[in-house]
């Protein structure tokens, strides 16, 4: 382009200039934030990172320890919330893909469905205290994994039903104009063509319910020892690094940090993961 | 055989259609199961739980607008800060960045959005607060403090914590969740109406100004409410930097609290039925709040999608 010969042609080109680089600063910035966290987490994580992790149990106040029990813990309350929820948010967007499609009742519980996905999670803590540890009178790891379901069935209905809206007219004609029955066509059909998506949504809803911590306050609480009962306290890593953290124990701190760390990379991978899935997947 | 197979679908039709129903029983139960619990403590103060300051547990005399006031004022700050980020972040994405960066660059900004929040809460107390207490908030004291009447939003000793901290660190993680609807909006220009934009002689801030923002402006609007629905339930993060505190304090700078923060670190320490209901009370009205403005913002996104598939 010529340089522009006129003033006002002048402050044009420098206004833009100025536009364009600060929207280059503005996402200077948002890496340099994203850099911060992660290198903060990354150098005082893998500080405190050893096997006593994963062999000893969360200490008393000030005493060394292990995250076992809380790892354990977190793995058995968020394979439980996916044993739960997963099949349900399948069901329910496939209810909406191939029953509801475009009909009123489907467009009022997609719209309802994307409230669920941005309402604050410690309001369905809330919600599980009330209907779960309310009634039976004790936390217990079971209302910590209803919880994560209810907050990991929005990301699957939305994830299944947009994946097998995805898949063509064509296929579902075929199979019907075999004989099939629908439900075949949809077990035998469409569950194999949107499996790479309906996979997809469920490694974003681990992502999701992995971090969550508010909701774990007010249902699965916490536990000092090890355990495997679902029906009491149960210990798991969200709720340790919230205890940890904000306790005034040196060695209590670092222990939050590696917990904070195994934490954010586990989350970051499998969202990593999904993402790899989801562009195999439009190529 | 022709029975069977209707046995079949209706089966299988009819479990598809509960567990469909189970998505509005759940936000439907949210409200009513907040509304129960929280019943004991508006039937008790009235009104005056969100018009009163007061909130003593040893009394049992609970008001809310601590809480209430510290939720909107981080919220609203965490939208001054996200907003201009976010609306920059996707203008040098959709007409800065070289093609082969933009991929990256996206990526990376989506991964702030799935950090969890309790890391940012770490990272608030223990590096954030300390370099707010250093650095940023004797500087603000010192220079806006000094104004006449803004001056008492600045003032205070420099704690780190407080609604600011909060505030800014809200605003980071509203920022990737803003700048991706905008991004994706802008991308659903016209081509044509950019184009014609660009052959009058318009420079590239000119035609995202002019053209882009005006098109896409219902959705962008719908895109901050987003945030904001995002910024108003966030807990971990602010619970961590927000300094617990239920007195009332203009300044942006000395410690307060939200109605998510006070849920998360009061509950377990609430002992009796009085202050358990007053914390369930406080979620409830935290759900109706943030159910309106994700109302909001959703019926505004739809507005351009129904616009963009005509």
């Amino acid at each position: 382009m010529s340089p522009p010969r006129t003033l006002r042609g002048r402050r044009r080109q420098a206004v833009n200039a100025l536009a364009l680089g600060l929207a280059s600063l503005a996402t200077l910035l948002g890496l340099v934030m994203l850099a911060w966290i992660l290198g903060t987490t990354l150098i005082h994580g893998a500080a405190a990172l050893g096997p006593h992790l994963i062999t000893e149990m969360t200490p008393p106040p000030g005493a060394a320890g292990g995250l076992a029990n809380a790892i354990f813990g977190s793995t058995l309350l968020i394979l439980v919330a996916v044993l739960v929820g997963a099949p349900i948010g399948v069901l329910a967007g496939t209810h909406l893909a191939e029953y509801g499609r475009n009909g009123p009742f489907a467009g009022i519980v997609r719209f309802v469905n994307d409230i669920l996905l941005s309402a604050p999670s410690v309001v369905i803590g809330l919600f599980v205290y009330q209907i779960v540890v309310r009634p039976s009178g004790h936390f217990s790891g079971w209302a910590g994994s209803i919880a994560l379901a209810f907050i990991l069935l929005p990301v699957v209905v939305r994830t299944t039903d947009e994946t097998m809206r995805l898949v063509p007219i064509s296929l579902r004609e075929a199979t019907l104009a075999l004989g099939a029955p629908k439900w075949r066509m949809i077990t035998q059909v469409i569950y194999p063509a949107a499996r790479v998506g309906i996979l997809t949504g469920l490694l974003l809803g681990i992502a999701r319910i992995s971090g969550e911590t508010a909701p774990l306050l007010f249902t699965a609480l916490n536990n000092q020892y090890w355990s495997m009962d679902l029906g009491h306290p149960l210990a798991n890593v969200p709720v340790v690094i919230f205890q940890f953290a904000l306790s005034p124990y040196e060695s209590w701190h670092s222990l939050a940090w590696a917990g904070a760390l195994l934490l954010t990379m586990f989350v970051l991978l499998v969202s990593v993961l999904a993402r790899t899935l989801l562009r195999g997947r439009t190529n | 055989m022709a029975s069977a197979r209707a046995r079949g679908d209706s089966i299988f039709g009819g479990l598809t259609l509960v567990a469909t129903a189970l998505v509005l029983v759940v936000l439907a139960g949210i409200a009513l199961a907040t509304l129960i619990g929280g019943w004991p403590a508006f039937a008790r103060f009235g009104a005056g739980f969100v018009s009163h300051t007061v909130w003593d547990p040893v009394q049992r005399d609970f008001g809310a607008l601590v809480p209430i006031y510290g939720t909107i004022v981080t919220a609203v700050l965490s939208l001054l800060l996200a907003v201009p980020i976010a609306f920059g972040i996707a203008i040098f994405l959709t007409e800065v960045a070289p093609r082969r960066l933009v991929g990256p660059i996206s990526a990376a900004i989506e991964l702030l959005a799935g950090i969890p929040s309790i890391i940012y809460g770490m990272w608030g107390l223990f590096v954030f607060v300390p370099f707010m207490a250093d650095w940023v908030d004797p500087w603000l004291t010192a220079s806006l403090g000094r104004l006449p009447v803004l001056g008492v939003l600045f003032s205070g000793p420099p704690l780190g914590l407080g609604m600011l901290t909060a505030g800014i660190i809200l605003g980071i993680m509203v920022v990737p969740f803003v700048a991706a609807v905008m991004r994706d909006v802008f991308t659903l220009v016209p081509s044509a109406l950019r184009e014609s934009a660009f052959a009058l002689g318009a420079t590239r801030w000119e035609v995202v100004w002019g053209v882009v923002l005006p098109y896409t402006r219902t959705a962008v609007v719908g895109g901050i409410f987003l945030g904001l629905g995002r910024a108003l339930g966030e807990t971990m993060a602010v619970t961590f930097v927000l300094g617990n505190a239920h007195d009332f304090n203009l300044s942006l700078l000395a410690p307060s609290t939200s109605i998510a923060a006070a849920i998360a670190n009061e509950f377990t320490e609430a002992d009796s039925a009085t202050y358990l209901s007053a914390l369930i009370a406080l979620g409830f009205i935290l759900f109706v709040v943030t159910f309106i403005v994700l109302v909001f913002a959703k019926l505004l996104l739809l507005r351009l999608a129904r616009q963009a598939g005509r």
